[in-house]
């Protein structure tokens, strides 16, 4: 029987490695994209997995709510990085230190 | 409650949001011709908004089955949000006039910004809570990489979005844990919950979502440790860009930060306290230390920045509405400080016109811009907490708050990291006032900017101590809606 546990674990372990993901990438702008959309995907079924389990819609709402925001953070995101890219040619990780200190 | 009731509290919202895609309307129609136009219909949109404040919008309670709250505490941030983002958009235009980069969104996305931090202030549930800083957010990277041709500020955007997206999903984690072990997203619902003791799992369970709640807060508000986009996102910003983050910004998370600790999670203070010591003391230390060896401008007040949060988390610690008022106090007085170091930060543009932002290039300036040096000293010393100056203030009534708990060591270690603090700031006044000049700075030329400039001396200045009797009331009343 598959219960609300498992759902959770699996929903910590993808949030950990969308942090991971974030972290410890050194190549490419793009796969820290694909890492946040990760953690959004986990949040969603910590979120639908509670609501199913407590009987309650309003978690099934926040789903659909964090589902259209990350659209449009994508969006922005990719955006972004296009005027970047436009600008410097590269998007690897290691080139984005214009500024230090 | 009905809705047209509903609709009358959220009547700054609704102006601001149908007033900001009207005016997007026009910058399509209208293209960069209109720039102008919009700008000023921006800040009346936003100075009618302020008006509206006055209204049910200030005092009316909870709206939309409480996902909405139009309270004291909420009119409080709002009217320092649109202050500041009106201060955003009038100094824009001579900045981006060298570029050629002002373009009729920018007041706009400013406009949309202002909305996601009304909302965030006025939140009454987690979903409120998670749309409104998102609006915001959204409409802040867009600005951060405003410059589109520029490296610098494409790049400022880029880190900013990844860190700020990154932000919100660890507060979204901690959202959906405090969801599925309280049962409801509603702050007064939360609140009841964490005020019943629970068997062990399900105690871990809301622990893990208000400490992941609270991490995310913190990126959002800059503390340390989770500071480190600060300095990069400041320096690489547009600098009307980076003032209205350094301002209008930290009021809305950190007015956010204020209602999610107290309203939500107020019978938790205990299990909070520890984080938000924590946040305060590395903040005040770490924006002290690491600003020392800085020698861009923007990037010192980006550490001051997260030096200031650090002292107004203080407030924090005793989860009393007198911390609650001081925080709020120290944000107004903040604002003042900080608008006026980036408004003067704007003068500083070379024989050419051309912006430079290194904290060398103002030596001298006491002899060859003496008001702009002596406006520049005052918000120095006023950001150390000098007394005679208002900034001490704040950090007083911080201070007090705390000691009425009885925390003196906190208090006293407190006052000790505001030492360190204040060397570097009184190294900038060191160099305007004691070093050879260096090449003078283009003459000012705007009036409108050394208006605000002047204003917001005067307000920095030892005459601010007459207004706090009615800044206290105000605070006073906005702390007391919270609880």
């Amino acid at each position: 029987m598959i219960g609300i546990q498992h759902f959770l674990v699996v929903s910590a372990i993808l949030f950990s490695m969308g942090v991971f993901g974030i972290f410890l990438n050194r190549k490419n702008i793009i796969i820290i994209l694909m890492a946040i959309e990760l953690i959004l995907l986990s949040v969603n079924i910590n979120l639908v997995a509670f609501s199913a389990y407590l009987g309650d819609l309003v978690g099934q709402v926040f789903a659909m709510f964090v589902l259209t925001v990350a659209a449009g953070e994508a969006a922005i995101g990719l955006a972004i990085l296009v005027i970047y890219f436009r600008g410097r040619g590269t998007i690897l990780v290691d080139d984005v230190n214009r500024m230090k200190g | 409650m009905s809705t047209l009731s509903s609709i009358a509290l959220t009547a700054p919202e609704l102006l601001l949001s149908v007033g900001a895609i009207a005016l997007l309307l026009w910058c399509a129609w209208g293209g960069d011709t209109a720039t102008r136009a919009i700008s000023i219909a921006s800040v009346a949109l936003l100075t009618a908004a302020a008006f509206l404040l006055l209204g049910p919008a200030g005092q009316g309670g909870p709206g939309f089955g409480g996902l909405y709250q139009a309270d004291a505490f909420a009119a409080f941030a709002k009217l320092l949000i649109y202050i500041a983002c009106a201060v955003g958009i009038i100094i824009a235009p001579r900045f981006f006039a060298d570029g050629g980069s002002m373009r009729a969104e920018y007041p706009v996305l400013i406009l949309l910004s202002a909305v996601g931090m009304g909302m965030m202030v006025s939140a009454g549930d987690l979903l409120t809570l998670y749309v409104g800083l998102e609006l915001q957010s959204l409409a802040a990277y867009v600005l951060a990489s405003f410059m589109r041709r520029d490296t610098r500020s494409a790049e400022a955007g880029l880190k900013y979005f990844v860190l700020g997206a990154l932000a919100s999903g660890i507060l979204l984690y901690g959202i959906s844990l405090v969801y599925g072990f309280t049962g409801t997203t509603d702050f007064g619902g939360i609140a009841a919950v964490f005020g019943t003791p629970a068997e062990e799992p399900v105690r871990l369970g809301r622990l893990f979502g208000l400490v992941f709640v609270f991490a995310g807060l913190a990126f959002k508000i800059s503390a340390v440790p989770f500071h480190m986009w600060t300095p990069d996102v400041y320096e690489g910003a547009p600098t009307p860009v980076t003032a209205l983050f350094a301002t209008a910004q930290k009021v809305a998370a950190m007015a956010l930060l204020l209602r999610v600790a107290i309203e939500a999670m107020g019978p938790a203070t205990e299990e909070w306290r520890q984080i938000v010591i924590f946040c305060a003391l590395a903040s005040t230390i770490l924006g002290g230390v690491a600003a020392i060896g800085q020698s861009n401008i923007k990037r010192l007040l980006a550490y001051s920045s997260i030096n200031n949060v650090g002292f107004a988390l203080f407030g924090l610690v005793p989860g009393t509405a007198l911390g609650v008022s001081a925080v709020l106090t120290y944000m107004a007085v903040y604002v003042a400080m900080t608008l006026g170091a980036f408004l003067v930060v704007l003068q500083m543009r070379n024989a050419r016109g051309a912006p430079v932002e290194t904290i060398a290039s103002l030596s001298g300036l006491s002899r060859t811009r003496p008001a702009l040096a002596a406006a520049m000293a005052m918000f120095m010393f006023s950001l150390a907490g000098i007394p005679p100056l208002f900034g001490f203030w704040p950090k007083f009534l911080v201070f007090d708050a705390v000691v009425d708990i009885g925390l003196w060591p906190l208090a006293m270690i407190g006052i000790a990291t505001s030492v360190i603090g204040a060397y570097y700031y009184l190294r900038i006044i060191k160099t305007m006032y004691f070093d050879e000049p260096a090449e003078a700075f283009a003459p000012g030329g705007s009036r409108v900017e050394g208006g605000l400039i002047a204003v917001a001396a005067v307000v920095v200045s030892p005459l601010g101590y007459l207004m706090i009797g009615p800044l206290g009331l105000l605070a006073l009343n906005a702390a007391k809606a919270l609880f």
